[in-house]
């Protein structure tokens, strides 16, 4: 029998494509940014995972690809294309998670998380400091793109919300959630899994293991990189918030609200923390302690995360049945 | 000459907050393990405990007052150390870091909003027992004996802690947790309890670190933030659980952004990360460590 993951992921894709017709505007863009986010958790959690390296910086990985948006639209305003920011977003991201990761992955454990947190908190001191450059604390504000020719100008940002880009976000994320999945089924990432599960055995089968460690680094960096460039146009502005280490740490906490232990609980985590944060916010004023409860709750009661509850639960009714025919 | 006086005097009046700071994250760092992110939020506690008990009741009589916040302050952060520990730390012990992370992330989040709670949105002032104490004169320039006092308050409970870790059996256990975690255990030093007193300790430290800024800057929400971070970064400079770490690195830090303020403010605080990082790197254990 085929397994699930062939034809769930294929599903949701689908109901995805017809979702700007079943729910309203307002929705849809608050599922935008869970996507994007979606394709960051990913990201991140092919260190965490994939690879036993917790990043208490990712934040700035993911302002990486957000500024590089808005640095492209404020200092090279005729590339300002969909197709071009893109790649020079990736880029960006490429260069630097590779320094990034060239340094963090000296470390491992405590030290790697410190280590992540120390490097992003730099960058967020120049994003904050280079006023001239930057645009400081207040940040840069994000024009619609120009997509595959198309102008968007005089249109609404809601209304390039739920068109085109819309269906460019959810193509992306399918894509990249293939590509995230070949990766982890690779021989690659068969490796790292090694190297997370016992370093010295993986280094005596002849694994390298730092150099590994590193390229999984730029991966995630890449896919973080890119949802900070696609969640920018959905936000509209970006500051440096994203750099800071509360924002690391909300990373790590939508993948752990999914369930990391499962290939699509980061998503999931990143899609339900987006929404729980704004109704959060929207029905009290204290909603840092809804959100504060719910971690303590879910790290003291149901550590694999949601995703990881159900599937824990499916098994018990699975074996329940199992042993009810036997 | 006399701006260099300043300058360094600033830097020392920095270092006592970081030490304070820093201490208390160090001690739980060395002797649990754990990068206690709410840390800086016993400092907030701290600080509004004290900058309400002045403002409330210091009309008549400022310093009296402020002393009696300053120990509260002590008091109250000292109790919130204890009861995150008993309540949600205590069980993380065994848990990945991840979780470990995550749980302190998750008690900031509470701390934050409990301030929220309990002493609304809106800042306090307490900056009575500043202008009380007065300025002194070095050359032409002012200098407040506040910031003095700041810097003797925080040598006096340095040395505190220094006869406490070195004289007291009490200091010896947490020191010979901290270097060697299950060889205490077997020693039969009950590990339960001294998790808690630290953690107790810790936020006691914080929590006068707090106080001791109110005079000088108001109790806003989000004030922990600031003295977090840069307690982390004294910690990483200094090495885990290093009283002797985190003075010197608190030295190192205050100084770094007293001076850096004046001359070079734009990279003043990327460049205190960027040594952070470079130690980290060459020399993880700290400069000071084991």
């Amino acid at each position: 029998m085929m397994k699930p993951i062939y034809f769930v992921y294929p599903g949701i894709f689908v109901l995805l494509l017809f979702l700007p017709r079943l729910v309203p505007t307002y929705q849809l863009m608050l599922i935008e940014s869970g996507i994007t986010f979606g394709i960051m958790a990913m990201g991140f959690n092919l260190l965490l995972r994939y690879t036993g390296l917790l990043s208490f910086g990712h934040g700035a990985l993911f302002a990486v690809g957000a500024y590089a948006v808005g640095m492209m639209g404020r200092y090279f305003p005729d590339l300002y294309r969909i197709e071009i920011l893109i790649p020079v977003a990736l880029l960006a991201s490429l260069i630097v998670s590779a320094i990034f990761g060239f340094i963090c992955v000296r470390h491992t454990r405590i030290f790697f998380s410190i280590l992540a947190l120390a490097l992003s908190m730099v960058l967020y001191a120049v994003l904050v400091k280079l006023y001239d450059l930057t645009g400081g604390s207040d940040g840069i504000h994000i024009d619609l793109p120009i997509m595959f020719g198309k102008s968007f100008e005089g249109m609404k940002r809601f209304e390039f919300l739920s068109g085109a880009y819309y269906y460019f976000l959810i193509c992306i994320f399918a894509v990249s959630t293939g590509i995230m999945f070949a990766i982890v089924n690779s021989p690659f990432g068969r490796a790292l899994q090694s190297i997370r599960d016992n370093e010295v055995r993986a280094e005596m089968i002849g694994i390298r293991v730092r150099r590994y460690r590193w390229y999984a680094f730029i991966l995630s960096g890449l896919f973080t990189g890119l949802g900070g460039a696609l969640w920018s146009f959905v936000n509209g502005h970006v500051t440096p918030e994203i750099a800071e280490w509360i924002f690391s740490g909300e990373i790590v906490y939508m993948t752990l609200l999914g369930g990391f232990m499962i290939f699509g609980g980061p998503i999931i985590g990143a899609i339900l923390f987006t929404y729980m944060k704004l109704y959060a916010v929207s029905i009290t004023q204290y909603w840092m302690f809804v959100i504060g409860a719910t971690l303590v709750i879910l790290v003291l009661l149901l550590p694999e995360g949601i995703a990881g509850g159900f599937a824990r639960l499916f098994a018990w009714i699975k074996r329940g049945k199992a042993a009810g025919t036997a | 000459m006399e701006n260099w006086i300043i300058y360094i005097l600033n830097g020392l009046y920095f270092a006592s907050f970081l030490f304070l700071t820093s201490l208390g994250l160090s001690i739980i760092l060395g002797v649990m393990g754990i990068l206690n992110l709410a840390h800086g939020s016993m400092f907030a506690v701290g600080a509004f405990t004290a900058a309400w008990i002045v403002g409330a009741f210091g009309g008549e009589s400022p310093m009296i007052m402020f002393f009696v916040g300053l120990l509260a302050a002590l008091g109250v952060a000292g109790v919130v150390g204890l009861v995150l520990e008993t309540s949600i730390i205590r069980p993380m012990y065994r848990q990945a870091l991840e979780y470990q992370l995550l749980i302190t992330f998750g008690a900031l989040l509470l701390i934050e909003d409990l301030i929220k709670m309990v002493w609304g949105g809106t800042a306090y002032y307490a900056s009575k027992p500043f202008t009380v104490m007065g300025n002194m004169a070095i050359g032409d320039n002012q200098y407040p004996y506040y910031f003095l006092f700041v810097i003797l308050m925080s040598l006096v409970t340095g040395l505190g802690i220094w006869l406490v870790m070195s004289k007291t059996q009490v200091g010896i256990m947490l020191r010979a947790i901290s270097m060697d975690r299950e060889m205490a255990k077997a020693m039969g030093i009950r590990i339960g309890r001294l998790n808690t007193l630290a953690f107790g300790l810790g936020g006691a430290l914080a929590g006068l670190a707090g106080a001791l800024i109110i005079p000088t800057t108001p109790a806003l929400l989000g004030i922990g933030m600031d003295p977090l971070i840069m307690a982390f970064i004294v910690v990483v400079l200094g090495g885990l659980g290093s009283l002797k770490g985190a003075l010197i690195g608190s030295l190192i830090v205050g100084e770094t952004r007293s001076i850096g303020v004046v001359f070079f403010p734009e990279i003043e605080l990327p460049l205190l990360f960027l040594i952070a990082v470079i130690i980290l790197v060459f020399k993880p254990e700290g400069l000071f460590g084991k």
